[in-house]
């Protein structure tokens, strides 16, 4: 009883949201590094890296965003593939969003702002742990993951001329082994009777994900494989 | 610091259409009671988007629209596993999945 009030007070915190934060700092650092690197080498000045850090702040959006600036693509084309690049967050929102009904629709906004992969991972796994998501948690989360990011981007468009190879490190891993890891803790949070049709789904999701590779990019991919799999799990749950 | 106003419209235009698919639903759950069967696929929702983000990285896509299999993440993708399942901790999974893929790197 007395635990469950310390920690309930210690999720409370910005504090403590901005140390939740921290485990992720690696992924955003390096990717952000390396986005600041490509952005300068396709001749974005430093402040133009920061405004797309600021305004599009989602990783593989702004690379992509540098590649079809470097082949001229007409801009409505660009902007509309990252829509489409980023229409996954919608579900993401969707998911995290009714954890959090209880707070003001300025605040809700400010969530939905800096929702990314990384935060979104991080709150889905403390919303499976404690039920419940505060506000002040998900700020400090939040606001540490954007504001390192920014700096990470920047960092990386003012250095980068002088490192380029950051797959040699291993570093370019660092997000696929956060996904690695945010699925094993959502797994280890499921109950043993949910685990096996949990399994049964990840299975099915390799195969789904292999099969409309062949047909769709990457990212239409996870769009149409994730609402696919999750009506699955519901036609199997029942 | 200069900036060229083409690309600062293309760079407001991709943030606008990354923002509204982020706040809608925020705006929209606040606002309207979601149907029980909603709710339960939005259970799903984490292990599928989280999988799927894990397996598209784990496939390449040649320039003949050929999907194999991308060797050096399936290879790290193996230890990063294990590293997780037993030590439970987002932040050794991350370092060591890294050194993993160095390690691989170095070796091929």
């Amino acid at each position: 009883m007395q635990q469950e009030a310390v920690h309930t007070q210690s999720k409370n915190s910005f504090i403590q949201g901005a140390k939740d934060c921290i485990p992720t700092l690696l992924g955003y650092l390096s990717i952000g590094f390396a986005f600041g690197v490509v952005g300068t080498v396709t001749g974005l000045s430093l402040l133009e890296v920061a405004l797309v850090a600021i305004f599009i702040y989602a990783g593989a959006a702004q690379f992509i965003l540098c590649a079809l600036l470097v082949t001229n693509t007409p801009a409505l084309s660009i902007v509309f593939t990252v829509f489409v690049v980023n229409l996954r967050h919608f579900l993401m929102s969707l998911t995290i969003a009714p954890y959090v009904t209880r707070y003001s629709t300025w605040r809700n906004i400010g969530f939905g702002t800096m929702l990314t992969d990384e935060t979104f991972g991080v709150a889905v796994t403390e919303a499976m742990k404690s039920k419940k998501i505060y506000g002040r948690w998900l700020d400090g989360l939040n606001i540490t993951a954007y504001v390192s990011w920014i700096i990470a981007c920047v960092a990386g468009g003012y250095f980068g001329h002088w490192i380029t190879d950051v797959e040699k490190w291993g570093l370019d891993f660092a997000l696929v082994a956060m996904f690695i890891a945010l699925l094993v803790l959502q797994l280890s949070e499921t109950n043993k009777s949910k685990l096996n049709m949990y399994l049964k789904l990840i299975m099915i999701m390799f195969i789904t994900v292999y099969i409309l590779l062949n047909f769709f990019s990457t990212h239409i991919t996870v769009l149409i494989a994730t609402l696919f799999v999750a009506t699955l799990g519901v036609w199997m749950d029942k | 610091m200069t900036i060229n106003s083409y690309l600062f419209w293309i760079i407001i235009g991709s943030g606008l259409v990354t923002w509204l698919p982020r706040i809608i639903p925020f705006i929209f759950v606040k606002n309207i009671q979601l149907p029980k069967v909603v709710l339960k696929w939005l259970t799903f929702v984490p292990v599928c988007i989280l999988s799927a983000l894990v397996f598209t990285n784990l496939f390449e896509q040649g320039d003949s629209m050929a999907v194999t299999l991308n060797l050096p993440y399936v290879f790290a993708f193996i230890p990063t596993v294990l590293i997780a399942v037993w030590t439970k901790s987002l932040f050794l999974t991350v370092a060591l999945g890294v050194v993993s893929m160095a390690v691989i790197r170095f070796i091929f």
